[in-house]
Order: C-alpha cells, then structure tokens, then sequence
C-alpha cells in the first residue's frame, strides 16, 4: 500500500514538468506582450527605451532557455516572483483568493456528495417508480442550468423574500473575511455560491450514482448477498454501494479539481474575488508570472485531486491495492 | 438420517441406490407443484417455466438438466424467489418444509434464505462481492440468521471452511476473493450455503466455469456433504455426465416443461421421451470414438415466445404423430418414472438409436505425403512487466512443445485453462510471434516469415473461434462477414462472390436468404456456422478450432461436430482441435496431445490415448470426466486428483505436473521428463510409467 501511494507521488513530477514546458510555451506565443500592453495600450506611443526599459527589467529580454530555467527553479525552490503587472509578490496576491476559492470548492462539494449518494442510491432501488422519475428530473435541471444563472435567482429570493419578511432587503456580505475570523459572517457570504454551483455538480454525481448502482445491483454477488437472507438495507449499503463508487469518486475528484480555478462567472455574479477572476485579468494582461503561476497551480491541484482518487481507489477496491 | 450416517462410513462409490431408496420413504423436503412462470418483455409474454414438478428429499441429489433457455435455472430461482422483477409467477406451490414459500411475507422469505434454503451459483469469479473479505462473506449469514457473536462466527467460518477442503482457513478470512483460484472460491461459495446448516442446497450449475479436475472435486465435496449432513441437493445442470455421476433422480426440461423424470439408471437405460434419447445419442462420450457418428436432433428449441402446439418437441421429433398436437401430460408408467410423450410405451420398439448410429465415418484420406504442419521446440514466453520497481518476469505459455498433423487429420489439444493450449493455437496462425522453435507449414518456416509470406499463408489456414456471439461482427451481415476474406484475398471476381457465399451457406447447412441476416438474428449454433463458413470461404487446408464447440448446448454441439467432421471427408481438411472437454475430443481427433503447464505430457493416437493412458494427469483427467451412464459411473474407480494448476510465473521445478501426481518420486523434483515413445507413436512425458 505504501509503495502504491509513493509510485502514485513520483507520477505527478512528470505531469507537472510536462505542464510547465506547455504552458510556458503558450504564453510566448500569444502576440504581444505585458509591457507593450502597460505603456501602449491607449493607442498612445511610447519610446523604445522605455519598452526595452520595461522588458529589462521583468527580465523579458533574457533568452528564452533562461526565462525558463527562472520559471523552474522559482517552482522548485516556491520562490514564485512577483506579479509583472501589480509588482506585488505572487504569493501575496493568491493568499486570500485561494482561500475563498478552496473554501467554496469544499463545501460545493460537501453539498454534493450529501445530495448526490442519497437522491441516487434511492433512485437506483426504485428504479422507474415515481421516486426515479422526480430524481432524473431534478437532476436534468441541475445540469441544464448554468449554475452562475441559478446564482442570480438566490440573490434575487434573498433580496425579496428579506424584503418581505423583515421589511428591509439583506445582501450576503461581499468582503472575504477567513472561517476562522467570523464564521457566520464567512458562511452567510459562501454558502450560495457554493449552493449554486453544489447543485450542477450534484446533479452529474447523482446520475453517476444511479447508474453505476444499477448495474452493480445486477452483480452475481449481488444476487449472492440476497441469497443469503441478507437485510435488504444491508445488501444495498454494504454489498452494493460500495461497488458503485468507484465511477461517483472520479467525478467527484475532477469537478473539485474544476471547481479552483474554473468559476469565472459564479464568481462574477457573487461578486467574490476567486481565483477564477484572477485568471482571466491575468491572461488578459499578458501577466506571464501570474498566469505561469496559476496554471501550475491548477495543474498541481487536478494532479494531487487524481492522487487522492487512486487512493480511495485503493481504499474501496482491494483487487488495487494488492495488485500493484 | 439413519442412511446418511452409513453413507458417511462407507467408501464414497456404489452406494447411491441404497441411499436413494431409504430417503424416498421419508417425508420429502421440497415438493413443487404445477409451477408456472412468466416474463414480460417488450417483445410479448414468455413462459419460461410451465407447470414445472417434482419433489426432493433429505439426502437426496436431485438433477434438473437441460439446453439454455429451458428454465431450469427460472424454476430454481423461483424456489428462492429471487426471480427479476419482470417475473411473474402465474400458478403453482412450492412447499418447503411444511410451508408454501410462494405464500410467504418478503421478511418471512428473507428468513428461509441462507438459512433453511441456500443456493450456489454458476460463476465463482462474480459470485462473491470482491471488495469484502471472505470472512464477512461467510459469517454474514450467522450474524443474521443465527445471531452469533463475532467470535462464535469466526470459530464456525473455521470450520466451514475446513469442511470444504480449504488448508490454512484462518488467514483464508482476511484475504478478498481475488486472491482465491476459480476452484476456491466456489469452494467458499459451499462455505457460505453451509453455514447455517440448510436442508436444501441448489446448485446452479456449480461447475459449469472449472476445470474438469476442480470440477471432480467440487462435486464430489458437494456430494459427500449432502450424505454427511443430510442436506438435500438440487443441481441443475446441462451436463449429462454430471448427471450420470451424481444424481439420484433426474428432470429433463425442455422449452419450460418437464419431459421426463426418474431416477438416474432409468432416465439413462430407458428414456421415454424422444427428446431425452436424442440428447443422450448427441453427446460425445469419453467411452465412444470418432467411428461412431453422433446422432444428433435436427433444429433448435423452439422460442418460448411463440411456442409450437401441443407437445413442444414435436417439430424436432422423429416420432411424431397428428395427436402431439395436444399436449402430452406427464405420466408414470412405471413407479418413479414419467414422460410426458403420447408415444412413450412404443418408442423403445419404434426407436433404434444404437443401430442407426453405426454409420461410420471413412477413414483418413492421407496421401502418404509429409505432415501439413509440423511444430518443432515452439516456444512462447510473455514478459510480464512489474512496473517501476521489479524485475521482469516470465510466463512460460508453452514450452518447448513438438507436434505434427497430416492432411486430412485433426489433432486434439487438451488441457485446463491456462495450460497453454490457445496460446499454442496462436502462436501456430502467427497472432502471436513465437520465442523460439519452428513452425513449418508445407514444409516452409513460418516462425519468421514476413508479412507477405503470412498473407500468403493465411488463405491456406483458418481459424474458428470459441464465442459464436463475440467473434462476429455484429455491424456486418452474414454474408458480408463471409465475402469479406475473399475479397481480401482476391480469391473471385467481384460478381461470383455472392453465389460462393449462397454455396458455402449451404455447405454448413444454412440457407441462402440468411446471407442478409446480421449476427444478432441468428441463434448461437447458426453463428458458429456462420463463422466455418468464414474459415472455409478461402478454401483452406488447416483450419484451427479453438474451443469452437465449448460455447454451444448439447444438441446443437453434436451437430457441429458432425458438420466439421464431414466437412473434413468432403475437402480433406486438417484440424487442430483446441478443447477442454475430452469427450469431445475423443470424438472428432484421430490424435490427441494432452497439454499441463505449457508442457506437453502425453501424444498419441486418439484410440490409443484414451484406452491406454499412460502419464498420470491424462489419467486424472479421465477419471474426472464423467461418463453419461450412471451404470458404467458407479462402477469406475474414483480417483481425483488434488490441488490446482500452478502459476505458470512460478513453475515447480522438475516434471511441472510433480505437486500433484501420486506416482511423483525424489527425482520428478529436479529433472524435467523427456518425450519418451513408449509404444507405437504413444508418446509420454514421464519417467515413472
């Protein structure tokens, strides 16, 4: 087990590498570049010297082997630099986003998972009843809504339903403030961005759970565990279930992975600074540190999210954990 | 009881009718009543079990037999109830123990299951959950049933497990299925039907996935419990000689009736319903060479959905006259023994299945010329990688292995899984590259012939597959799959294709219309047609047949191998015959090598062999294949081996057979046996016969 769980770290170091040429890359061939887009972008001309000046000094001038060599061994060492369009540390910049980003991913997903084992287990034991049909509704309509879109509608029932409760409309707070500082300030701000975006992700894993519960409940052992006058609760909980997560955990893993860095509009719409936001103004910036930065981290965080699902993997499954 | 304690005490053999006759007077321990069942599907009603009886008492081992699809597996579920939600149960009782258990509440139910009533299944690969170890598995139904505690469950898993022949059953509980053989693992499937002591214990074709030496012990366990402990069995089956071996009593279904019932030496000696002596003249039998033709039943079982009238075998049946257009009833005509034929009292004196089936078969028509293929020292070594942090290992699939075939002949290859027989029938066709050796096909290597060289080749030798369902492709028509390899290899002009594809079809006994069919439209005997059809469309000289009739039923079986033998007198083809049933083997080869390990033990002439088995695994293997005649079966000597095949990654030392053979000596441990010819072209691999 042990062996398993160190060969799946040494894996990641390829992953991460392969990454870092590709995005490096990338960002080199997009036309233009930051100091053009700080000094000229109004349409206004700017001297030579002082574009050679700027370039210098970002150190966009070197060549490009040793712009990359910089770029590794600031990962290696976790010197990440300084944002090239704000000038302040990267590390700084991150710190707190990351924390809201972490935090709405977490309970996205905790709403999730709560919604989505229950709702598809009993969907799959009574599969075609009524109690089916109400789940695979409610599940289309998580997956066909946008979630930024389910968004607006909360904000909206917050604002009139407060309106007409207690006369006066209330807002969820709009400035971040850490878990630990306030947390019913913190929760009364999260929760619905986290609802919005808990209900898509809910929706894919519910289906998940219900059809890969279902064709697990068609097992021979299944059938084996009936046979020997096994509780019917007991059947589906111990026998079959755990079968079927298997496919639920994968999911899981890659919508939380999504979740960090991918919630450009839910963000916008709760007006939270996240990651997501960070993404975008840095790309468009032409900010290579930054967006160097977060894409590495978006790819560590989808790398370590796989190595936590071959480890459930091999938690649930002992045919992995023995065989390898 | 009182039979059961002296079953206990005396050899296992020669005791079965005395055992038989003592329980019947008892109060029998499941009595089913004109039991009717049926499925809904889109399709239309199917009625998959129709008035379905028969009782079963304490001891007793009772054997439900037939072809797929006639609902002896439906009727046995239905005992459970653990029949699909589609199923309905139109009629009848099934009353266990003094109680209909088609009456009881869900919960009641729940309670006779795994504890008065247990069941075994087919496959013990998927029968147990392979994320929970065995020793959950096996104690669930004490906790539940017997509300044991922890420790009283673990002492009674012990002893179960010992009771099945398990060695080193306590850390057997801490390991996952996984980890357990094929042969173990249904062995802890017995542990679990055991475990609260039933009365009665189904089999659903307990063996039909093993080995035929596993399956020896298995069923022998099986039957020795059953007199031990007074556990009645139900063991359904489609297996004859299983049959034969076992059973006390035995039901013939067909198309979802009874046909025939009895005990086994009447059933066997004197079958009263057609269907039940066309079965017994279709199957090959160990004690039967290939001179005999097997007298096969035309057609197929009908589809339930649309069933013929009144007797359902009559549009198979020889014998049938304008009055089976009624339903004949089931009836005793002598005690214990009915069939349900309106021709029953005749058909000893109308049917002479022993005198029609002397049509022999003419003898080979070898030129005189070379072998067609000959193998010297083939060998095939797969590489197992271990990933990162180990060594490469190897598994030895065949070893060294030296053969010949003559035009006209079939060589029989025999073996359990994982011996290396397919991976030889491979490595011959080149799908696989061999290590080392030679094979010569006409007298040139093909061991490392180029492309063009095997394309060539490759119309000469064909290849016909286990699976008739998986090994055609299901987006093709029938005729398309045939023209295809003429059409590769440029064999006719474009607009003959289509009358050599009516040609062949007829040729394998199917109709020219059917070229428009696609696979899924036809029944699994026509799709194994299809694919000799196929094989032959390239007019080839050697065909390989691996496992070409394992997938089918025994009636439709006897006719393939009958279409294969006379195809082979009609074009002079040479088979290379891959199976794991020797009695089919026995029947089509004129030379049979038996294969252990990669290696093989013993070659000869197929008469020769199986009269005079020399190397002490044949001689298992025959002793653990049933023959289907329950006289000559209790009076052969019972002598089955132990253990199991071993990984072929790790091969014992010496003579690969050694961990097993009762003859093995100090010297078997460390030097490998060669091919020795002990008597005319009977070759053994054995220093110790």
């Amino acid at each position: 087990m042990l062996r398993y769980v160190i060969k799946r770290l040494l894996l990641m170091i390829p992953t991460l590498f392969g990454a870092a040429v590709l995005i490096f890359l990338l960002m080199r061939t997009i036309p233009g570049d930051i100091c053009y887009l700080r000094l000229a972008a109004g349409g206004g001309s700017v001297v030579q010297d002082v574009l050679d000046n700027c370039r210098r000094e970002l150190g966009l001038d070197q060549p490009m082997w040793m712009q990359f060599w910089t770029f590794i061994k600031g990962l290696i060492t976790f010197d990440f630099g300084k944002s090239m369009w704000t000038n302040r540390p990267i590390i700084d910049e991150i710190a707190l986003r990351f924390q809201l980003s972490l935090q709405v991913a977490i309970m996205a997903t905790l709403t999730a998972v709560l919604i989505a084992i229950p709702l598809g287990t009993i969907a799959a034991v009574k599969q075609n009843t009524w109690i089916d049909y109400f789940v695979r509704t409610f599940t289309i309509a998580g997956i066909a809504m946008p979630s930024f879109w389910l968004g607006i509608l909360i904000i909206l029932t917050i604002l009139v339903t407060s309106k007409a409760w207690f006369g006066v409309p209330w807002m969820p707070p709009i400035r971040y403030v850490p878990i630990w500082q306030d947390p019913w300030y913190n929760l009364s701000m999260l929760i619905w961005p986290a609802l919005a975006t808990g209900y898509r992700y809910s929706a894919v894993a519910t289906r998940m759970t219900r059809s890969a519960l279902l064709e697990v409940l068609r097992e021979d052992y299944v059938r084996t565990a009936r046979a020997k006058g096994l509780y019917e609760k007991l059947v589906i909980n111990r026998h079959a279930l755990r079968n079927a997560l298997l496919p639920v955990v994968t999911v899981v893993g890659i919508e939380f992975a999504f979740l960090m860095g991918g919630l450009v509009v839910t963000e916008q719409v709760f007006n939270l600074n996240g990651l997501g936001k960070l993404f975008v103004e840095s790309v468009l910036n032409h900010d290579y540190a930054m967006t160097q930065f977060l894409v590495m981290m978006v790819v560590a965080i989808f790398a370590f999210t796989n190595f936590v699902v071959d480890i459930c993997y091999a938690w649930l499954d002992p045919r992995i954990r023995y065989t390898r | 009881m009182q039979t059961t304690a002296e079953g206990a005490a005396k050899p296992l053999s020669g005791e079965v009718l005395s055992s038989h006759a003592a329980a019947k007077t008892g109060k029998p321990v499941l009595e089913i009543e004109n039991l009717s069942v049926q499925f809904r599907s889109s399709h239309g009603l199917v009625r998959a079990v129709e008035n379905v009886g028969y009782t079963v008492h304490p001891g007793e081992m009772v054997a439900i037999v037939g072809e797929s699809g006639s609902g002896k597996s439906v009727s046995a579920l239905t005992i459970m109830r653990l029949l699909a939600q589609t199923a309905e149960i139109t009629s009848g009782t099934v009353v266990f123990d003094g109680r209909d258990l088609l009456k009881l509440s869900d919960e009641e139910m729940r309670r006779v299951r795994g504890h008065h009533v247990s069941m075994i299944f087919q496959e013990p690969m998927t029968s147990l959950n392979p994320v929970l170890k065995i020793g959950l598995q096996i104690m669930e139904p004490l906790f539940i049933h017997l509300k044991m505690s922890p420790e009283e469950a673990k002492a009674r898993a012990i002893e179960l497990l010992t009771l099945v022949g398990i060695t080193d059953p306590e850390s057997r509980l801490e390991q996952y299925p996984h980890q357990l053989s094929g042969g173990m693992r249904q062995r802890v499937m017995i542990a679990i039907g055991l475990a609260c002591n039933p009365k009665l214990l189904i089999a659903d074709e307990p063996t039909t996935a093993l080995d035929v030496t596993i399956q020896a012990q298995i069923l022998e366990l099986m039957k020795d419990l059953s007199r031990r402990l007074g556990i009645a069995v139900i063991i359904i089956t489609h297996n004859l000689g299983i049959v034969a071996r076992y059973a006390d009593r035995v039901n013939v279904m067909y198309a979802a009736r009874i046909v025939e019932s009895g005990t086994a030496e009447e059933v066997f000696g004197n079958a009263r319903h057609p269907y039940a002596r066309g079965l017994l003249s279709a199957v090959p039998r160990l004690d039967r060479g290939r001179a005999m033709r097997l007298q096969t039943i035309e057609g197929a079982p009908p589809n339930l959905l649309k069933p013929p009238e009144g007797c359902r075998f009559r549009p198979r049946c020889r014998f049938a006259i304008d009055k089976c257009t009624i339903n004949p009833p089931l009836v005793e005509f002598e005690p214990g023994h009915c069939a349900a034929c309106h021709r029953s009292a005749e058909l000893e004196s109308i049917d002479k299945p022993v005198a029609a089936s002397h049509e022999t078969i003419g003898a080979v028509a070898n030129g005189g010329s070379g072998p067609i293929l000959q193998l010297k020292d083939v060998t095939k070594f797969f590489p197992i990688s271990g990933g990162f942090f180990q060594a490469k290992k190897l598994v030895r699939a065949v070893n060294n292995v030296t053969l010949d075939i003559a035009p006209g002949e079939t060589l029989g290859l025999v073996g359990e899984s994982g011996c290396g027989k397919s991976t030889l029938g491979r490595v011959v066709l080149r799908l696989d590259d061999p290590t080392d050796g030679k094979i010569l096909f006409e007298g040139a290597d093909l061991a490392n012939a180029g492309a063009d060289q095997m394309l060539a080749v490759r119309k000469k030798m064909q290849v016909i597959f286990q699976d008739p369902f998986s090994s055609l492709n299901p987006r093709m028509t029938v005729g398309e799959i045939i023209a295809e390899p003429m059409r590769v290899h440029q064999i006719l002009p474009k607009e003959k294709i289509h009358d050599r594809v009516a040609e062949l079809l007829s040729l394998v006994g199917l109709h020219g219309y059917m070229a428009d069919r696609y696979p899924h439209q036809l029944s699994g005997g026509q799709r194994q047609r299809v694919g000799i059809a196929r094989a032959l469309s390239v007019n080839p000289k050697f065909i390989v047949c691996d496992e070409a009739v394992s997938a089918l039923d025994v009636s439709i079986q006897g006719q393939v191998i009958n279409l294969l033998e006379g195809l082979q007198q009609k074009l002079g083809l040479s088979y290379l015959f891959i199976a794991h049933d020797l009695a089919v083997v026995r029947h089509i080869s004129h030379k049979v090598a038996v294969m252990y390990l990669g290696k093989i033990v013993e070659y000869a002439p197929a008469d020769e062999l199986f009269a005079n088995p020399k190397h002490p695994y044949t001689q298992a293997l025959l002793a653990a294949a049933p023959i289907p005649d329950p006289v000559i079966e209790r009076s052969r000597p019972r002598r089955i081996i132990t253990g199991e095949l071993p990984s072929p990654l790790r091969p014992p030392p010496g003579c690969v057979f050694n961990p097993r053979c009762p003859l093995a000596v100090e010297n078997c441990r460390k030097e490998i046996p060669a091919l020795r010819e002990l008597g005319p072209k009977h070759w053994v691999a054995c220093s110790e016969v």
